[in-house]
């Protein structure tokens, strides 16, 4: 069979090779020697090192900005979206009545895109914020807080999910045998449930953590960066950079590399614990 | 006396958690409520009721739909999502079989090249991949779906690959020696073995491009608005823009995700887990 496949390789391969070509190879290389030069078309590129590197690393660049609010932000949401994830989980994992349909409602605002999801959010903060005088737009700290309201409102459900699916892994003996041996519920939850759903809290810290890190469409549409472009996200900031002003993609080109850098790290520090864990087990 | 107390820790506990309910749902009642109210009766007062003075009906729903020209918005949504939903599972699973079953070095570099791409962030090509589109006149609704089935291949091929793994190789060898070519074999005895991880991965798919705004914005965006770009495009200009047909869209844009929801609410909910685990 495998010899005969083989000589199929334009029938089975062509279909995805192709496209990936065009929409991901051909574009990530282009990229990343786009970064070295300054252009507003591709064609008219002229190289001109790492100038634009030291362009985005400079005081006058945002992007220093950006990525420490996009830093801040990422620990936080993180933080706050899995404590509360797994809080809920415990509590959906007690055969209580209702659960399924508890499970469902947490889990919808998962579904909904992030274009719509920042559009609701802004409505809402800024209907609280009315009693102030100002809205959203006024000072950085209201667009940090809503940017973790809504992140909590769409990942608490999902992760939740995951947390509920690890918990009832957990045998029922385990348990059963800490209490007999006079476990109290902190004990029991802190040395038994714990050590046990480990892998599940690395998987929904990473999912976390990458979808902060990424996050634009609900940053684009609840704050749109302001004021100024000082609630943009790097994912934003990049976008702006290309897009707001003739003559700067050179530089938004070279902070899309830097991005990617970071992601792979984090992708990398991911793998890392991941395997260790699966040679532990 | 512990099962009293037992029976009150229920009890509170449900109480909450429908509490938690409530505040879950709010939000998405607050919009509805305002999408039937008049368009300068939303910014300022957004938690109140629609009241004789306010209530305009389905005012903002009829002119939200004319505005962004909702149901092409809904068509052109649909149909590009649908379309490459449909790519992927067939190229991806295709793609998954060979590079596990045919050994190489091609193959292995296509494989990694396929998993890195999984990492990349869409900013990094956002610029590039939107020049290459329009240098192959991609920027129309099937040509997006090029786009969508390249973009999409890293997650699916891998995902697919964990499965076809699965599969014992005594099954293919045996439609081989029933006078199967490579083709049959595939369709008749493969592909309906990937089917549950089609669905997922199908759902997965189907969940990021129904959602998906800056690849559509920057390809077909100034022609053909899908359903993101579509609310988007309402924004206009910071303070001019009409609240009400803004609340309204918000709502009709929840809607089919609502509906799609109730009906498969189970297979949502085990795929995005099974990825989630998975990737």
């Amino acid at each position: 069979m495998h010899k005969a496949l083989k000589k199929y390789f334009p029938v089975f391969v062509f279909p995805t090779l192709i496209p990936f070509v065009i929409s991901f190879l051909i574009p990530v290389v282009m990229g990343i020697y786009l970064s070295f030069t300054k252009f507003t078309t591709v064609s008219n590129a002229t190289f001109v090192g790492l100038e634009n590197y030291k362009q985005l690393f400079s005081s006058g660049d945002n992007f220093l900005h950006a990525l420490w609010f996009t830093v801040r932000f990422t620990v936080v949401s993180t933080l706050t979206v899995n404590l509360f994830a797994f809080a809920l989980a415990l509590l959906l994992t007690k055969g209580l009545p209702g659960t399924n349909f508890f499970r469902t409602v947490f889990f919808m605002p998962n579904l909904i895109g992030g274009i719509v999801l920042g559009y609701i959010w802004q409505l809402i903060i800024n209907g609280l914020l009315s009693g102030l005088g100002v809205d959203i737009t006024y000072s950085a700290s209201y667009g940090f807080g809503g940017m973790i309201l809504l992140t909590n409102w769409q990942l608490i459900g999902y992760m939740m999910i995951i947390y509920i699916a690890a918990l009832q892994n957990i045998p029922r003996e385990m348990k059963e045998v800490a209490a007999i041996d006079g476990a109290n519920a902190w004990q029991s939850l802190r040395h038994i449930t714990l050590p046990l759903v480990m892998p599940a809290v690395t998987i929904c810290f990473f999912l976390t953590l990458t979808n902060s890190f990424k996050m634009f469409d609900q940053n684009y549409a609840l704050t749109g960066g302001a004021p100024g472009r000082q609630t943009s996200m790097l994912a934003l900031d990049i976008f702006q950079t290309f897009y707001g002003s003739v003559g700067s993609e050179g530089v938004g080109q070279a902070k899309a590399v830097v991005f990617f850098i970071l992601v792979a790290i984090m992708a990398g520090v991911q793998l890392y614990f991941t395997r260790r864990r699966e040679v532990d087990a | 006396m512990t099962h009293v107390r037992g029976k009150i820790t229920t009890v509170a506990t449900i109480a909450f958690l429908s509490l938690l309910c409530l505040l879950f749902v709010l939000p998405i009642f607050i919009v509805l409520f305002n999408s039937f109210k008049g368009q300068f009766f939303i910014a300022n007062a957004p938690f109140a009721l629609p009241n004789t003075d306010t209530f305009v009906g389905l005012l903002n729903y009829k002119n939200g739909i004319a505005k962004i020209g909702f149901f092409s918005a809904f068509g052109y949504s649909l149909l590009i999502t649908v379309l490459s939903v449909f790519g992927i599972l067939l190229t991806a699973s295709m793609t998954a079989w060979y590079v596990t079953r045919v050994r190489g070095r091609g193959v292995k570099a296509l494989y990694y090249a396929l998993v890195f791409s999984m990492i990349v962030p869409f900013q990094m090509v956002m610029f590039t991949m939107s020049r290459v589109a329009n240098l192959l006149h991609l920027e129309n609704p099937l040509g997006i779906v090029v786009l969508y089935i390249g973009f999409g291949a890293g997650m699916s091929v891998f995902m697919f690959s964990g499965f076809v793994r699965g599969i014992p190789v005594a099954l293919e060898e045996a439609a081989e020696i029933d006078g199967c070519n490579p083709i049959k074999t595939f369709f008749y005895v493969v592909f309906p073995l990937l089917k549950p991880t089609a669905i997922m991965i199908a759902i997965l798919n189907a969940m990021w491009i129904w959602n998906d705004y800056l690849l559509p914005y920057l390809v077909i965006g100034s022609q053909y608005r899908t359903i993101p770009v579509a609310v988007q495009y309402l924004q206009g200009g910071y303070g001019s823009r009409d609240m009400g047909a803004l609340m309204a869209m918000l709502i009709l844009a929840i809607i089919p995700i609502i509906i799609f929801y109730a009906f498969s609410q189970k297979s949502i909910i085990s795929g995005v887990v099974a990825g989630a685990v998975k990737g």
